[in-house]
Parts: structure tokens; C-alpha cells; sequence
């Protein structure tokens, strides 16, 4: 037993995967308990059954649907936000001149919320996709840029010399050396935005919109259907960790090389 | 670019003149390196000894190219310096192996910068690794590799470039001291079989008396080269050497130099200190 209890150090696959099973074991457990013991009236906390009945009925009502357009808003504002980002904060992380013209101008508009800028949203782009799309985008493109600025910089300028002595000119440094040095780290933060992009797509279902994941809990809300809302938080929490192990996955197989534990 | 030749540099494969780099620290001008001048000779084997901070890294990086000098030139075969080149290879302290290659691929680098084509790239990289003994790993990832083995694999991969010269800053410093021993072997049958003008810095007296044919005794802040001291020990060497007098007798002789030193920089610290 003690020998699991050390600082920062491993644990078999099989513990670790057991124990990441017990906790969400544990969640359903606490949750029916409140319901039986705790007595909690089902229009604040349904019981686990009831929420597997009305994910069920969603199911077959238009759900699949909702995750559809969710994911459509969610995969082309992060695309979208990934594909001027990543080049962008690349640049700014690698020559000093650009970084000194956008880095102060996006940490302004860091600290902007994008739920602030839902109404302008709405007058811009009306209530349409390209709203839900554009919140999504405001949420993350300034944070996405600043860590993509990071991600570059801190790649070890011993690589960097390294290559110098060995001849490479400027581009080759960037290309052969900067650029596969900071992809990973590139990549996690596409991960790590990702997530944000669930976040921002939400609230701005849940404001302005007649389809997706966020509209259905709030007219879920509307109808006082609290089994219906467990359903559509649920399922967030589902796609992200999806996403996740994705990323992960993916991230396992385009850098074999990199050190890691687990 | 063919710059002209200053005087009595044109014999030396390097040659610095009256080197000074300044820097600003909080307002105040730091003197880092202070009128540094020395020659190393075609296949010379020259190390420089000094102490943490006195500057011998950033004179390595200047003659590298990597940084700037305040006043002063460094010349390379009677051409001035500017900027960094293949023709001066560095190996450096901290593990510099690019981790997304193989080591074959890390040691082909500057090979493949240059448009050397795939099969003499093969042949030269198949040489190198035999050198340094590691053949087998040559498809494996660095960061299977340990401390001692990244440092053959950076030495193989300057070596491949067919510098002019080899700057080495202080390449085993982060090695045990076992690891550090056989490395130091490594090198000098590196060196015997390619004859590569080396530069080597370290604050190891054994280590730049073992492996030198001249070694300069650097002092700190600002850094300035105090002696020149040849090693009058025959080569090839072997571990055994370092018990022989004359080593021994060399060793004394640069420790009370280096003593003199490190109690000047020591009496420079505010009180309460170290």
C-alpha cells in the first residue's frame, strides 16, 4: 500500500485505470444515495435512471442532431481560430518585432470575456452560424495565439544555436529546428483550447439559438425538465473527454520521440 | 568577402585580437571579458581553464559567431569572423541532440544543410558512428540514449560537418565523473584519428591538462587570460598519464594559479554570502 503513496511516482497501468474507474463509480453511487437517503426532490436532482430514461428519449428525439450542429459550431470555430493562430503566435514567438506589435493588442482583447461580446455578435452577424461560430472564435483565437507565442518561444535556444553551428541559414533553423521543436507543444494547446471551444459554444446556444447542445438545456430549463438538462451537461462532459483521448491518441502517434511517463 | 589578412595572423587556423564584451546589468557596464588575445595552431589541441562565470562560454559563443564582441577580432584561417558557420562546429554542455531524429539522422544534419547526397551521407555517418562506439543505436531516438552517449553522438554529428575547428564548452560537464573519464579517452582517440583543431573550454584542471597541448588559465570578472601554459606531455595519452610527475607537477602548478584567482573572486563577494 505505501508504495503506491510515494511523490510523483508511478503506479501500475491497472491500478491507475481502476482507480480513474472507481471515481466515476463513486459520482453514480453518491448521486442515488442522494436521491434515496438524502431524500433531494427529483425537480432538483432526478435519480440516475430517470436521466437514463430521458437520454434514451433525447436519443431518439433530435439529440444526435443537437451534438451534430454543437460540433459543427464548435470544430469550424477552432479551426478557424487555429488556422490564423497558430501561424500568428509562430511569428510572434520567433521574431521579436512582431511579437512587440500584436502581443500587447491581444492581451488587451484577452481580457475581454467573449460573453460580453454576444449582443455585438448578434448586430454583427445576426443569429445565425456564423454568430455561434464567431463567439466561439472570440473565446479562444486571443488566449489560442498567446500560448502558441509561448509554445515557440520556449524552445530551447541551445537547439536553435546548435543548428546555427552546423550551418543552417535563418529558414532552415525555423523550419528544420523551431517548428519540430514546438509542435508538440502546439498540438496541447490545440488541445487545451479545444476544450475552451466547448465552453464558448454552449453559452452561446444557451443566449441566442434554436439548435445544439446549449439550446437544449435551456429549453430543457424552460419546461422545468431537469432530467433532460442532466442529459445535454452530460453529454458535453462526454464529447470532451472524447476529444481528449483523441488529441492524446493522435499526439502518441506523431511524436514517438518524445519523453514521457505514464 | 575575401577580407585581407591582418599580420601574423595568417599562420594560426584561429586568432583573437584584443577581445572585450561589455554588458549592461541593472544601469551598470559589466566587464565580461577584458582584452583577450590567443592563437591555436592547425590540428592544435588548446583548452581554456576557468572559473564558473569568468566568461569562457561567451568567448567560445563569439568565436562561434553566436554572439557579438564589444572590441575585437577573431580571425579563422586570416578571415574575419562574422556570424556563425559550419566551419566552426560547437559541441555544448547541455544535451543538444534534436529529440524528433534518430542519432543518424542528428548526425547527417549539417550534411543534408550542405545537399550531400543520401549514400556518401550513409558512408560518412556509418564512420562516425563507429568512432564513437554506437553503431547499434543509430536508428534509436535520443531520449533512449544516456548523458554520456547523447555527448558522442554531439561530438559525431560536429565532427561529420568536417569543421575547420571544434569549439567544446565544456561538453562533459554534466557527466559523472566515471562517465567523464572514459569520455575524455573517447575524445583524444577522436582527435588522434582526425587531428581537428579543438578548442575545448572547462573548469576541470585535470581534464585540461589530460586532453591539451596548450592551456590558457582564464581569471574572473572581468575574464582575462593570466597564463599559457604547453603541456610538454607526450602523445598518445593514456589515463595512466595523470599519475606521472610531470602531470602532477603541472597540476600544482595551475591549481595555485587557479587558487590565487577564486580567493581574489571570493573577497569580491558581499560579505555573508557562499
Amino acid at each position: 500500500m505505501r508504495k503506491y503513496l510515494k511523490l510523483n511516482t508511478p503506479i501500475p497501468a491497472k491500478l491507475y485505470f481502476s482507480l480513474s474507474v472507481a471515481a466515476f463509480a463513486l459520482l453514480l453511487l453518491f448521486w442515488q444515495l442522494g436521491v434515496t437517503v438524502g431524500q433531494l426532490p427529483p425537480s432538483h436532482l432526478p435519480p440516475p435512471g430517470a436521466v437514463a430514461r430521458a437520454a434514451v428519449d433525447l436519443a431518439a428525439n433530435g439529440l444526435i442532431s443537437d451534438i451534430g450542429i454543437s460540433f459543427f459550431r464548435v470544430t469550424t470555430g477552432f479551426l478557424l481560430a487555429a488556422a490564423v493562430g497558430v501561424p500568428l503566435g509562430i511569428l510572434m514567438g520567433s521574431l521579436k518585432v512582431a511579437e512587440a506589435f500584436f502581443e500587447p493588442l491581444l492581451a488587451f482583447f484577452r481580457y475581454m470575456p467573449a460573453s460580453a461580446f454576444i449582443p455585438l455578435t448578434i448586430i454583427w452577424l445576426s443569429i445565425f452560424e456564423a454568430q455561434k461560430i464567431g463567439v466561439v472564435f472570440i473565446g479562444i483565437f486571443f488566449q489560442l495565439v498567446l500560448m502558441i507565442m509561448d509554445v515557440t518561444q520556449n524552445v530551447p535556444q541551445d537547439l536553435i544555436d546548435t543548428a546555427y553551428t552546423l550551418g543552417a541559414r535563418p529558414l532552415e533553423v525555423f523550419r528544420r529546428v523551431l517548428l519540430p521543436a514546438a509542435l508538440p507543444g502546439i498540438m496541447d494547446t490545440l488541445r487545451v483550447t479545444l476544450g475552451w471551444a466547448w465552453t464558448y459554444v454552449i453559452v452561446a446556444e444557451l443566449v441566442a439559438a434554436n439548435s445544439g447542445l446549449g439550446f437544449l438545456i435551456m429549453n430543457a430549463g424552460r419546461q422545468l425538465s431537469t432530467p433532460d438538462m442532466f442529459v445535454g451537461i452530460l453529454t458535453i462532459g462526454v464529447l470532451g473527454i472524447i476529444c481528449d483521448m483523441a488529441f492524446k491518441a493522435l499526439n502518441r502517434l506523431l511524436f514517438p520521440w518524445m519523453e514521457r511517463e505514464v | 568577402m575575401a577580407l585581407a589578412a591582418a599580420p601574423g595572423i595568417s599562420g594560426n587556423k584561429l586568432t583573437v585580437v584584443n577581445l572585450t564584451r561589455e554588458f549592461n546589468f541593472k544601469r551598470q557596464k559589466i566587464t565580461a571579458l577584458e582584452g583577450i588575445s590567443l592563437e591555436v595552431k592547425e590540428g592544435e589541441f588548446v583548452t581554456i581553464l576557468g572559473p564558473s562565470g569568468c566568461g569562457k562560454s561567451t568567448l567560445l559563443r563569439i568565436i562561434a559567431g553566436l554572439a557579438e564582441a564589444s572590441s575585437g577580432q577573431v580571425y579563422k584561417d586570416g578571415r574575419l569572423i562574422q556570424g556563425p558557420g559550419p566551419d566552426r562546429g560547437m559541441v555544448f554542455q547541455s544535451y543538444t541532440l534534436f529529440p524528433w531524429l534518430t542519432v543518424r539522422e542528428n548526425i547527417e544534419f549539417g550534411l543534408t544543410l550542405k545537399g550531400i547526397e543520401a549514400e556518401r551521407r550513409r558512408e560518412i555517418v556509418d564512420h562516425y558512428l563507429d568512432i564513437i562506439g554506437l553503431a547499434a543505436f543509430a536508428d534509436a531516438f535520443p531520449k533512449s540514449l544516456s548523458g554520456g552517449m547523447k555527448q558522442r553522438v554531439a561530438i559525431a554529428r560536429a565532427l561529420a560537418n568536417d569543421p575547420d575547428i571544434l569549439l567544446m564548452d565544456e561538453p562533459f560537464g554534466a557527466l559523472d565523473a566515471q562517465t567523464r573519464l572514459v569520455m575524455q579517452e573517447l575524445l583524444l582517440k577522436v582527435w588522434e584519428e582526425t587531428r581537428k583543431t579543438i578548442l575545448f573550454v572547462t573548469h576541470d584542471v585535470e581534464e585540461t591538462i589530460f586532453l591539451g597541448d596548450t592551456v590558457y588559465v582564464m581569471t574572473a570578472r572581468p575574464g582575462r587570460l593570466k597564463a599559457r601554459i604547453p603541456v610538454p606531455l607526450s602523445r598518445p595519452r593514456t589515463i595512466e598519464i595523470k599519475n606521472s610527475r610531470v602531470f602532477l607537477e603541472l597540476k600544482t602548478r595551475i591549481l595555485d594559479q587557479i587558487r590565487e584567482e577564486s580567493l581574489k573572486a571570493a573577497s569580491m563577494m558581499p560579505a555573508g554570502r557562499g
